[in-house]
């Protein structure tokens, strides 16, 4: 694989040809959906009604997940409240063939790329239908369906990943454009590091996605970095870094659709800093009033990334209460019966768990399963619950 | 003697060692303001301040590397990893440095540090918030490996740990922190590392078990007893240094070895003691070693009752050392 011949110099550092960098934070939508004049995106009605949508779905079908979890049905769960524009909006930007590499919070991108919601309902279940096998906690999706990579929990593994899948693309000459997510946390850990660096190197054809929601679990935004912002850290690798308000939907757009573009084009990676706000809690098991004011909690849901597409489409009078209701009916509907069907399935089976591991079963595991077996039943022996 | 859970216990040895020595310091992700996703250090920030307790940046690495460093300029850190399966980015900085700066510099340089980790199923944790991944640490020259099973045996342990030259990889079993009670010493109790516990004394059969496994093995051997075999359960509490003789002593006693762990079964930990005592008591052997372990699977998440050694199985292992 050859490193980037031409060298990356200050002047395309400052990125995208909007003319925002790393510093300066990019926004479109303004108080009441105005639009200042020329920055108006011109995404077409039906397009801006199906994000629209994706952003309500993912926030109805999260809070029936949260209340799920609390009444004991399903044992986790990670809500994005309040960050549903930054990721729908970044992979909006893709075409269906190209990558996502998500960290845990981009549920929206599922419902937005056409993931069955019974499928996505299963995986909290971890029951025979599930796609993954019951293996995982729930929100660790898979779905190759739809370019989706198998999520894991430990922070920023599929960034490097991303790359090297970049550098494959890049290798068949194929114009697959790779999207790989991690939050503010997830810029202190080695991948990120590694692969903004290799990235830059070759120049791969990725867009880095950092959802900076101010909080890794307790651990505020000042105590994860000394950098002035997180977008200004793609300078130090020779890639444009951009800085978009996380919760205004047409910026993000535009800013990513930049980037996913030059990708496209072999103009190498970016990095995009969403500035949002993690609105409810790191998970099920975390109780943030414990670490942070709920006044910065209001200040931020007055901010809300669906209210303010929302001023946006009435201004164009693209709004009906008809189609709100229709579009919070049908997601209800949807995932409630999504719920139904997922509770009448059953665990995996035994077998399942020895599968997998290997394309083929080892003596070893041949052994243990039918080991296992002997003991006669197939329960699953539900024990403990998850504290985190 | 105060009745204290697993939990309580780890943060009353570090209250204690911070509040005896300014050398030690505790640090790792949202252990300071938040006193931890689990509430071990929970407090201690607190009482102690934010240089002495404080947050970290998101990198296992970053707080492994300058635990080390700190351990080499003369300070006790005792970092913790938020969950074992978080470890593996540090994993460079544990096995390639904090072991080996002792005798790749002749004596010069030394770790002391006790990296904290709570680890082990149980909790619905899945893949990444469930794995005892003890052997990858036990499988390198230079680190202590502790892995305690009671309240009043993480205390302390604990607290000989942060007094130990040498870093200890300290590994608490999440499963029980809560659900276990027991009463615990105060002020400045230590339980040396190196010597094991017997758990219960019985002629018939030994079981060696470790962590969250113990509390599952006394279950089995109160159904043991009801059918006429007693056995001895041996908790080495710390894995390495390892109490061999107390292992041994055990078996030439019963003649018989179960050794029971949560771990996956292909190269862990349960091996290691089958292999010492198939070469040091053979000949006092009855029966065949028996492991009664996790399965060589990633760890589930559905099926985490299966996968876990629960009582029924372990009764089973003392059968088939009879049985074959």
């Amino acid at each position: 694989m050859s490193t980037a011949k031409k060298k990356t110099g200050t002047k395309t550092l400052k990125g995208a040809k909007s003319g925002h960098d790393g510093r300066q934070l990019f926004s479109i939508l303004e108080e009441g959906g105005h639009v200042a004049k020329g920055k108006d995106p011109k995404i077409p009605k039906d397009e801006l009604i199906r994000l629209y949508r994706a952003m309500i779905t993912t926030r109805i079908m999260e809070e029936r997940a949260l209340n799920l979890q609390r009444q004991g049905r399903i044992g986790f769960y990670v809500p994005c409240k309040g960050q549903e524009a930054s990721h729908i909006g970044t992979a909006y930007a893709l075409k269906d063939s190209d990558w996502v590499f998500p960290a845990y919070r981009q549920p929206g991108i599922m419902i937005l790329r056409g993931a069955p919601m019974q499928q996505i309902v299963d995986e909290w279940y971890g029951n025979e239908g599930d796609i993954c096998k019951g293996r995982q906690m729930p929100v660790h999706y898979s779905f190759r369906q739809i370019h989706f990579v198998s999520i894991s929990s430990p922070i920023g593994t599929q960034m490097t990943q991303a790359v090297g899948a970049g550098m494959a693309a890049k290798y068949r000459k194929e114009d697959t454009v790779f999207m790989t997510y991690c939050g503010d946390g997830g810029t202190s850990e080695n991948d990120f590091h590694c692969s903004l660096n290799f990235g830059g190197v070759y120049k791969a054809p990725v867009v880095f996605v950092v959802e900076n929601n101010q909080w890794a679990i307790s651990t505020p935004l000042e105590t994860q970095t000394a950098s002035e912002t997180l977008a200004s850290k793609a300078e130090a690798y020779g890639i444009p870094g951009v800085r978009v308000d996380g919760n205004d939907i047409l910026a993000i757009y535009q800013v990513t659709k930049e980037a996913v573009d030059r990708a496209r084009r072999g103009g190498g990676p970016t990095l995009i800093e969403t500035l949002t706000y993690r609105v409810g809690p790191h998970s099920s098991s975390d109780d943030p009033s414990r670490y942070r004011d709920d006044a910065e909690v209001q200040s931020w849901m007055d901010k809300d990334p669906i209210e303010r597409l929302k001023a946006y489409l009435k201004k164009k009078r693209w709004w009906s209460q008809e189609m709100e209701d229709e579009i919070r009916e049908t997601a209800r509907s949807e995932i409630n019966a999504a719920i139904r069907n997922a509770e009448e399935k059953k665990p995996p089976s035994i077998s399942s768990m020895f599968e997998d591991v290997y394309l083929e079963k080892t003596t070893q595991l041949v052994e243990q399963e039918d080991y296992l077996k002997s003991f006669g039943d197939n329960e699953a022996n539900q024990i403990g619950e998850f504290p985190l | 003697m105060t009745e204290m859970t697993l939990l309580q216990a780890v943060n009353d040895a570090l209250r204690t060692e911070m509040g005896r020595d300014d050398r030690v310091l505790v640090f790792g992700e949202d252990v300071g303001f938040n006193g931890g996703v689990f509430r071990a250090t929970e407090g201690l920030q607190k009482e102690f301040g934010e240089e002495r307790c404080f947050d970290t940046p998101l990198s296992e690495c970053g707080i492994i590397g300058t635990a080390i460093g700190m351990a080499l300029y003369g300070l006790r850190p005792v970092p913790e990893i938020q969950f074992m399966d978080f470890i593996y980015p540090a994993f460079d900085q544990i096995v390639s440095e904090a072991a080996k700066m002792r005798y790749r510099s002749g004596g010069e340089y030394t770790c002391p540090m006790v990296i904290r980790t709570p680890c082990g199923g149980g909790i619905r944790g899945g893949h990444y918030h469930s794995q005892s991944a003890e052997a990858y640490f036990c499988h390198t020259p230079g680190l202590k490996v502790v892995y305690p099973s009671t309240p009043s045996d993480v205390k302390g342990l604990l607290i000989s740990s942060i007094r130990d030259e040498d870093p200890v990889i300290f590994l608490e079993p999440k499963r029980i922190y809560r659900s276990m009670k027991g009463e615990v010493p105060e002020g400045e109790y230590t339980v040396p590392l190196g010597k094991g516990r017997t758990v219960r004394e019985g002629r018939d059969c030994t079981i060696v078990a470790w962590g969250a496994m113990v509390d599952v093995c006394e279950k089995a051997a109160v159904e043991l007893a009801t059918k006429g075999k007693e056995v001895e359960i041996i908790d080495p509490r710390t894995l390495v240094p390892l109490d061999e003789s107390l292992i041994l002593d055990s078996v030439r006693k019963t003649g018989r070895l179960v050794v029971v762990s949560e771990a996956p079964r292909t190269g862990g930990f349960a091996g290691e003691i089958a292999a010492i005592v198939a070469e040091k008591a053979i000949g006092s052997l009855e029966g065949p070693i028996i492991r009664v372990t996790g399965f060589d699977v990633p760890f589930p998440y559905t099926l985490e009752g299966v996968y876990m050694p629960d009582p029924r199985r372990v009764v089973r292992g003392v059968e088939d050392s009879f049985n074959w």
